[in-house]
């Protein structure tokens, strides 16, 4: 298996002189957690951070690994837009990664990861053919063709109709087990079925919030998920007002 | 447009112009009827089909060289960011000098033969082709970059199969309008000197009197404008439908 890394990022980002948010979170190795927040508060921003992409401000701090390693090449993303390319079959655009870094793709593996997110038979089809909820298990396994052991997802499911999305919740938590995973979402019922630690971002800094202690994907219908779900959700209502 | 719909456009286009001739009364050598530059041009057709084989072997060739030197100069442009900055500018500048003026001095560097007219067809569409593709080549999303900044996509394969592909229906917006200038080109070259051609035949025919045969060699260059415009337009619907995976 996989040696995931525990990820500690501690730090201010600024944006031309501005002070935007202080952050300071650890993702669990190996665990799930989810960031919610409001709109515009920076949880993109932390994702961008942790994937090393240009974020359009500084970070004064620091970003750390368990291992010591970098995190270059360690990380891979799913957005809420599956950013599948029109032009490409489906076991095309799975193979992407490898195809971009100039590398041989290996098919054999892309067949076998569309038969575990339960696409077998549409590997030669066009994105646009697809259905929502098929194309972002086609971006779920060009995720785990990268193999990496941190995944970032950004509201990946947030698009998807209520019972594909709770299809898409226990795949991504079966597929994606023993790796360092950071949801962002706006859903505290996402947030109550998958996370292992729940956190909270407000412009003051992030907040650990409790979370239900069963196992992931946790029964929707579990009174501790449940309750979790709702006081999150009261929660979330607060801040905004 | 339906097929009944453009005959029909056809025959209004015949009626107006037949109807202007018998009104002005204008004698044949200023506007001759439909009817006497149907017969020109049956009694020419040797000479008129020998002429417009050359214009289109211009306008091709211009259309082929022109669009792959566009198509070459984005990819440099998108790949070579300093490249973009120095030749952008001059790109845009170079389309401040009127092509059609450069005509007699190209005639003088290239010949009196087709090579002269390739050129000016060239030189014509390779900014719109240029340009265009420039464009789409930029317009990647930053969904796609971010995708593949995490990937680590090496520049070239990036442009390879994201890029490019994504391109393709602001290439095919450049082509279509490459479709329309480059005859312009050949036959304006043609003008400013040449032995052949129906820019040549037209200037020819208009030097004897022969305003007949001016129309017919007209109509014919229409024609292959027409014939053209529809073939790229066919091209780049193609480009988009596999653009967007259809």
């Amino acid at each position: 298996m996989l040696d995931a890394p525990r990820i500690y990022l501690k730090g201010q980002h600024v944006i031309a002189g501005d002070h935007l948010f202080s952050a300071e979170l650890c993702l669990p190795a190996g665990r799930w957690t989810c960031l919610l927040g409001p709109s515009g508060i920076g949880k993109s921003t932390i994702l961008r951070l942790i994937l090393g992409l240009e974020t359009g401000g500084d970070f004064n701090g620091s970003i750390q690994a368990s291992d010591d390693a970098g995190l270059d090449g360690r990380v891979s993303f799913m957005a809420q837009s599956d950013l599948l390319l029109p032009w490409l079959s489906v076991l095309d655009n799975i193979v992407i990664g490898a195809q971009l870094r100039g590398e041989t793709p290996d098919y054999e593996r892309a067949k076998s990861l569309l038969e575990r997110v339960g696409l077998s038979g549409h590997q030669n089809k066009k994105p646009p053919t697809l259905s929502g909820g098929m194309r972002q298990r086609t971006a779920l396994a060009r995720t785990l063709m990268e193999d990496r052991p941190v995944v970032l997802l950004d509201e990946p499911f947030s698009a998807l109709d209520a019972g594909t999305r709770a299809d898409m919740q226990e795949l991504a938590a079966e597929v994606l087990h023993g790796r360092t995973v950071l949801l962002v979402t706006h859903e505290p019922a996402e947030a109550a079925r998958l996370s292992h630690q729940i956190l909270v971002m407000t412009a003051k800094g992030i907040d650990i919030w409790p979370s239900p202690k069963a196992e992931i994907p946790r029964d929707i219908t579990a009174e501790k998920t449940l309750s979790c779900q709702g006081a999150l959700l009261e929660h979330l209502r607060e801040m905004t007002l | 447009m339906r097929r009944r719909d453009i005959l029909f456009a056809l025959l209004l286009g015949l009626g107006i112009w037949q109807a202007l001739v018998w009104i002005t009364g204008a004698p044949h050598f200023i506007l001759p009827s439909p009817w006497r530059v149907a017969q020109a041009a049956y009694k020419s057709r040797v000479i008129i089909l020998d002429n417009a084989w050359i214009t289109a072997l211009e306008v091709l060739l211009g259309l082929l060289l022109g669009s792959l030197l566009g198509v070459a100069t984005a990819v440099q442009l998108t790949l070579f960011k300093t490249a973009e900055r120095l030749m952008l500018p001059i790109l845009v500048f170079t389309q401040a000098v009127p092509v059609f003026a450069l005509a007699p001095l190209l005639t003088l560097w290239f010949g009196y033969g087709i090579g002269s007219k390739v050129v000016m067809a060239v030189l014509i569409i390779y900014f719109p082709v240029t340009s265009a593709f420039h464009d789409g080549l930029s317009q990647t999303s930053q969904g796609y970059r971010d995708l593949g900044a995490s990937m680590g996509a090496t520049r070239f394969q990036f442009l390879r199969y994201v890029q490019i592909p994504n391109a393709l229906p602001s290439l095919g917006t450049g082509l279509r309008l490459a479709a329309v200038y480059a005859p312009i080109g050949a036959v304006i070259g043609e003008w400013v000197g040449a032995s052949k051609g129906l820019g040549y035949l037209m200037l020819l025919a208009n030097g004897r009197a022969k305003t007949d045969l001016m129309f017919a060699a007209l109509i014919v260059l229409a024609c292959l404008t027409v014939l053209l415009h529809i073939a790229i337009s066919k091209l780049a619907l193609r480009l988009t439908k596999y653009a967007e995976g259809r």
